[in-house]
């Protein structure tokens, strides 16, 4: 594989940049494969790549329906981070943290992974002592976090409206400063290069149709472009993975919900860090063209439709301008949708199945990008050694079953609540 | 024509509370807190008018267009 670097770069600007190899090649699906991952997005495709860095297996097929990096990798709003209270959430997210620090270079892709901190705005003494708590946790677990008061806000985000009389007065926040954000297509591209370079088969347009199951094993995936083999099979398909556990006949506790996010037109730089409104679901932050990326709850019903409502839009962005009046005069550039497996505990699954081979992750909820590195890390750990390691032990299919759930923000089974 | 914004959503229609006074194993237990089909295509689920009359009512809806085939009140069974 070519080295990305300056030489490279210059060497190849003699000849007009002809010569560049392809990122990734178009092969023909094999009849067998020793592991055989559903779904090219981020976490399929970094299962993969780590499935050959780390356990030296390389006889693997991605099979993807569409193009890689196509849904919800490509449809985020890129938010890195790992502020969470409980121990198995913080634990796998900050070891993804150190994944994110050393991605550019291990990938030989630039990223774009850019540390500019996330606040968690409060707005009351209840909501500060509970960051408190929060930030507590997190430093427990080495997690760097710090406990804003009202000033301290004031100097980070100026433009946030701290005028007296609002519904919601912004009392402080919780900051995590190694928070930050990525270029979410070049973790994608990134993944994809590596992971075919080092003999990965990254097979687009070709969807599943069914599985070949016998004795309770696993044998094989029959797909659009003829049946594929394989002793060991991983499922990394997030919104599809109803449509997916129906074809398996499992019922997951998982729905299938529908998430907007959108870009404001590009302007000059006014927001460093990502900020997220207390009384509510809204978060924002401004990418590196200008665009003020938004987004906040999900559209509140069962959805594969891929586009979002116009009511859901209305209520996020109503709570964007309370918290950031400014944001009503700018022109809203692009909306867009995707969907979502949301768990009914709000924590992802990561584990084997009742069918020997058949490996599951999904659940992602709305935090699946900022996961995909230490998600690819475990999963293929999972796969590549039929246990799961301690990291995902917490995301176990079966702590529905066992009542072990790992219910971060207290919402219950009711996922289309935010 | 109603706005969609009079209706609040309470989920997949087609879950039943295990009956009462009844043995239920985890499973079942399991089944209808936790475990939903949540497929693309045609899938009943309950509505409450909120802002309007505060009915509740079963929608066969398609996830995937929104198009509503056919409502039920809340009581009336759905003959699948």
């Amino acid at each position: 594989m070519q080295k990305y670097s300056i030489f490279n770069l210059v060497k190849n600007a003699f000849a007009n940049h002809q010569n560049w190899d392809l990122a990734w090649k178009d092969p023909t699906p094999k009849k067998e494969y020793d592991v055989v991952i559903i779904g090219g997005g981020g976490h399929g495709l970094a299962t993969a790549y780590y499935l050959a860095k780390e356990h030296n297996i390389t006889n693997v097929a991605i099979i993807e329906k569409g193009w890689i990096g196509g849904g919800n990798v490509g449809r985020n709003t890129t938010i890195i981070r790992s502020n969470y209270m409980h121990d198995d959430n913080a634990l796998f997210s900050e070891f993804g943290m150190d994944l994110w620090r050393k991605m550019s270079q291990d990938l030989n892709y630039n990223v774009m992974f850019s540390p500019r901190g996330i606040i968690n705005l409060a707005h009351s003494d209840a909501q500060m002592n509970v960051y408190a708590r929060r930030g507590n946790s997190m430093r427990l677990n080495g997690i760097d976090a710090v406990l804003l008061n009202r000033e301290q806000v004031r100097e980070i985000i100026p433009m946030a409206d701290f005028s007296e009389n609002v519904r919601f007065p912004i009392f402080g926040g919780l900051m995590q400063p190694s928070a930050g954000t990525a270029r979410h297509d070049a973790v994608a591209w990134g993944y994809a290069r590596q992971a075919d370079s080092m003999g990965v088969d990254i097979i687009q347009n070709c969807e599943v149709i069914g599985f070949d199951i016998s004795g309770g094993k696993i044998n094989g995936v029959r797909t659009s472009r003829g049946d594929i083999k394989a002793k060991k099979i991983g499922l990394c398909v997030a919104g599809s993975t109803n449509v997916l556990a129906e074809k398996l006949n499992m019922t997951l506790p998982i729905e299938t919900h529908l998430l907007q996010a959108c870009v404001s037109e590009p302007v000059k730089p006014v927001l460093d860090g990502v900020v997220t409104f207390g009384a509510g679901h809204f978060y924002i932050s401004q990418s590196d063209k200008g665009e003020m990326v938004m987004g906040g709850d999900l559209d509140g019903y069962n959805s594969y439709a891929q586009r979002g409502n116009l009511p859901t839009l209305q209520h996020v962005l109503t709570e964007g301008i309370a918290m950031m009046p400014f944001l009503s005069k700018l022109k809203m550039l692009r909306t867009w949708g995707g969907i979502m497996d949301m768990s009914m505990d709000g924590s992802p699954i990561i584990d084997k199945t009742h069918i020997e081979g058949l490996y599951l992750n999904c659940g992602w909820c709305y935090g699946g990008f900022k996961a995909t590195p230490a998600s690819g890390w475990t999963f293929a750990h999972t796969i590549a050694q039929d246990r799961v390691h301690e990291l995902n032990s917490g995301y176990s299919l079966n702590r529905f079953n066992t009542g072990h759930l790992l219910d971060e923000k207290g919402l219950g089974t009711k996922t289309w609540i935010s | 024509m109603r706005s969609q914004n009079e209706f609040s959503y309470g989920g997949d229609a087609t879950v039943k509370r295990p009956d009462l006074n009844k043995e239920i194993s985890d499973q079942e237990w399991d089944n209808f807190v936790y475990n939903r089909k949540s497929l693309r295509g045609k899938h009943w689920e309950l509505w409450q008018h909120i802002s309007g009359c505060r009915q509740w009512i079963k929608v066969e809806r398609d996830t995937a267009t929104h198009e509503i085939f056919m409502t039920l009140k809340a009581n009336e069974e759905i003959s699948l």
